[in-house]
């Protein structure tokens, strides 16, 4: 009982981070179709913005998260200017490999700029953990609950009570509609993806000082998102944060009750089963065809 | 402008010309390491030990009148690159003998291509004690195999007073290889083995197997994991409260590092190494781990890396000794010379013995292995 107890605490500190990355993802790629493998290397640059901010500028760690978040907007709106914006309206095939070759090229310029040794990041909280019976969290872990508990809130009300929302709803449903209405459609498109990318590095930063910054740490993590898109539904935000949260969980007791060598596996056991049963996602409305 | 880009097009190609027949004035040496993904640090560590040794020989005039010349490539921590990057040392550079490549599933990888190019290569880090015990005449390894290290062990075991041990190691080669001899040697001890649980070379989130281990009857957990991860696993172990004593094997633990990284959480850990940069009086070479030591840090390298770094000086001290004796850089010269030489290691004499089946044996010099303590966090030698 102690031990399912902690698996849970742990899945919830996990599963937070896992819905960050989800609505991020199902944001660009749910909502506008674009398959975007520069989601992983989005959060490791939110990671590696924190090292800088308070490693290389001794800045305090509460002020390096903003900087984290916004530099990762700016990113996203660079990527989505320079990259996306010349091929709108071509095929999803050419956007993905163009979207492929920005992962692998900035990839190899965080290798290029940082090296492929591990950093490690430090925080304010204490080392000693929070000890409530037979259950035992760090603080730091149970700071990025928080934050993420936190941005999860605020993306949610951004797309559904904002009105900037309602415009991207508009947007990715009928772009020519939404432009008739007087929607400036190519800002919507902009402020998208860097929504969803300023999401992405949210979750890197608030990991990386939880565990160590490296090139390549955005692999995983992309797929995983990828993972919890298709468990929640393509463009389901409410879907993607249960996503999350069932993959943590998932991985936890998996590991902790069947096999922790198929930890990473236990995830897409899952969407293999989605997929097989309920191929739109567990929470993807009725869609009309045709 | 045209004019230009002919005479700096021509420079070039005169650039590339001389460099190039100033590399046939060199001897080089294939070195595989993994210097991005999971194994980055270990690996940097050996390549700039390496590259110490191959300063101090060209320093004192080179092997055969020729400078050495290292050839580093990246294996990225992938068998499947290892194994590629073998392939083009050999076939591309034309290096005649190679060190690597750190991992027991990077060493296992590149195996079949040196059967294949007959090419030699010293084996510095890689533990799994199947390296030296499958038939491949072309691997020299200075690192001890994993049943070495569990028959080091077996001495301090009753001392310890071990009753159940759980594992935690590695999912590959290594850490499995590890678990086996371990608890093979413990079973014979009389000592309960309970868990064995495992994790991913790249995996950053080992609360789950802790949480597992936790809730277990057992006192001691055997943890065998590069440096990166083990830092990871210290960190997380204190932040459930886990109250085992921890013993690390594999000597890729640079204790320091755990010091510096996992704080309290480190003291009355226990950690198997092979070498003993703290104290290197008590080293079978002081004079030699000294000089390496000071070198290290007049480079401005961090300390902790020495316990993986002098693998790297070892090794290609290892090698420049067998090119000296074969007086020629040849392939075949070079694997015959690695039988013969004798080669004041730091952490012991390295001389290769014959090691798997008759007609095709690997090479495997036996190195020391230590156990140390973190107490007050310091570094303390217990007797073995």
């Amino acid at each position: 009982m102690d031990q399912l107890l902690q698996h849970l605490v742990n899945m919830l500190v996990l599963g937070g981070t896992y819905a960050l990355l989800g609505i991020g993802l199902t944001l660009i790629f749910g909502i506008m179709n674009v398959v975007n493998f520069t989601h992983g290397i989005l959060y490791t640059f939110g990671a590696y913005m924190m090292f800088i901010v308070v490693h290389q500028l001794g800045l305090n760690f509460f002020v390096a998260l903003p900087v984290a978040i916004v530099a990762g907007w700016l990113l996203g709106a660079v990527i989505e200017i320079t990259l996306l914006r010349p091929l709108r309206g071509a095929d999803i095939d050419t956007t993905m490999l163009v979207m492929i070759g920005a992962w692998i090229a900035m990839q190899s310029g965080a290798l290029w700029i940082w090296g492929g040794v591990a950093k490690s990041i430090d925080n304010p909280f204490p080392d000693a953990p929070l000890v409530i019976g037979p259950v035992s969290v760090s603080w730091l872990r149970l700071f990025v609950l928080f934050a993420a508990a936190l941005l999860i809130v605020l993306a949610y009300s951004l797309i559904n009570l904002t009105k900037l929302g309602k415009a991207m709803r508009a947007t990715f449903q009928d772009s020519d509609t939404a432009a008739l209405m007087g929607v400036n459609v190519s800002l919507i498109y902009t402020s998208t993806f860097a929504i969803g990318s300023s999401l992405a590095a949210a979750a890197g930063a608030l990991l990386g000082p939880v565990y160590v910054v490296f090139p390549q740490m955005g692999d995983l993590a992309a797929v995983k998102a990828f993972a919890i898109v298709i468990l929640g539904g393509l463009g389901n935000i409410t879907g993607a944060v249960i996503g999350g949260f069932i993959l943590a969980l998932a991985e936890e007791l998996g590991a902790g009750y069947v096999s922790s060598g198929y930890r990473d596996a236990m995830g897409f056991l899952i969407i293999i089963m989605v997929l097989i049963f309920k191929p739109t996602g567990l929470f993807a409305r009725a869609e009309r065809v045709g | 402008m045209i004019r230009t880009i002919k005479a700096a097009s021509a420079t070039a190609l005169a650039i590339a010309f001389l460099s190039s027949a100033a590399t046939a004035q060199t001897i080089k040496i294939g070195v595989n390491e993994p210097l991005t993904g999971a194994f980055a640090a270990s690996g940097t560590y050996v390549v700039n030990g390496a590259k110490i040794a191959a300063d101090e020989i060209n320093a004192k005039g080179g092997l055969l009148g020729k400078k050495i010349e290292l050839v580093i490539e990246d294996n990225k921590s992938n068998p499947t690159e290892a194994a590629a990057v073998a392939e083009k040392l050999i076939t591309r550079d034309k290096t005649p003998v190679m060190l690597g490549a750190w991992g027991s599933s990077l060493t296992l990888a590149v195996m079949p291509k040196l059967v294949e190019y007959e090419t030699a290569m010293v084996v510095e880090t890689s533990s799994a004690s199947k390296i030296t015990t499958s038939g491949n005449p072309y691997v020299f390894r200075i690192s001890p195999p994993s049943f070495v290290e569990a028959a080091a062990f077996k001495n301090i075991v009753d001392k310890l007073a071990l009753k159940k041990v759980d594992f935690l190691v590695i999912n590959n080669d290594w850490g499995r290889g590890t678990a086996e001899d371990f608890s093979k040697m413990m079973k014979e001890k009389g000592i309960t083995i309970g868990l064995i649980e495992t994790m991913d070379q790249s995996a950053q989130d080992m609360s789950a197997q802790l949480a597992k281990i936790k809730a277990t009857d057992s006192e001691t957990v055997i943890i065998t994991a590069a440096v990166d991860q083990l830092t990871l696993i210290f960190k997380q172990a204190a932040a459930l409260g886990l109250k085992k004593r921890i013993i690390t094997t594999g000597g890729s633990q640079n204790p320091d590092q755990i010091i510096a990284q996992a704080g309290a959480a480190a003291n009355d850990t226990m950690h198997l190494t092979t070498f003993l940069p703290w104290m290197p009086e008590k080293t079978p070479n002081p004079e030699a781990t000294t000089y390496f030591i000071n070198e290290w840090k007049k480079r401005g390298f961090d300390f902790a890396g020495c316990t993986e770094s002098f693998r790297g000086y070892d090794g290609i001290r290892t090698i420049a000794a067998a090119i000296e004796k074969a007086g020629k850089a040849e392939p075949a010269a070079i694997k015959d010379a690695l039988w013969k030489i004798d080669v004041k290691g730091l952490n012991g004499d390295i001389i290769f013995k014959k090691s798997g089946p008759a007609g095709q044996e690997s090479g495997q010099s036996f190195p020391n292995v230590y156990l140390v303590e973190i107490s007050g966090g310091k570094i303390v030698m217990k007797d073995l």
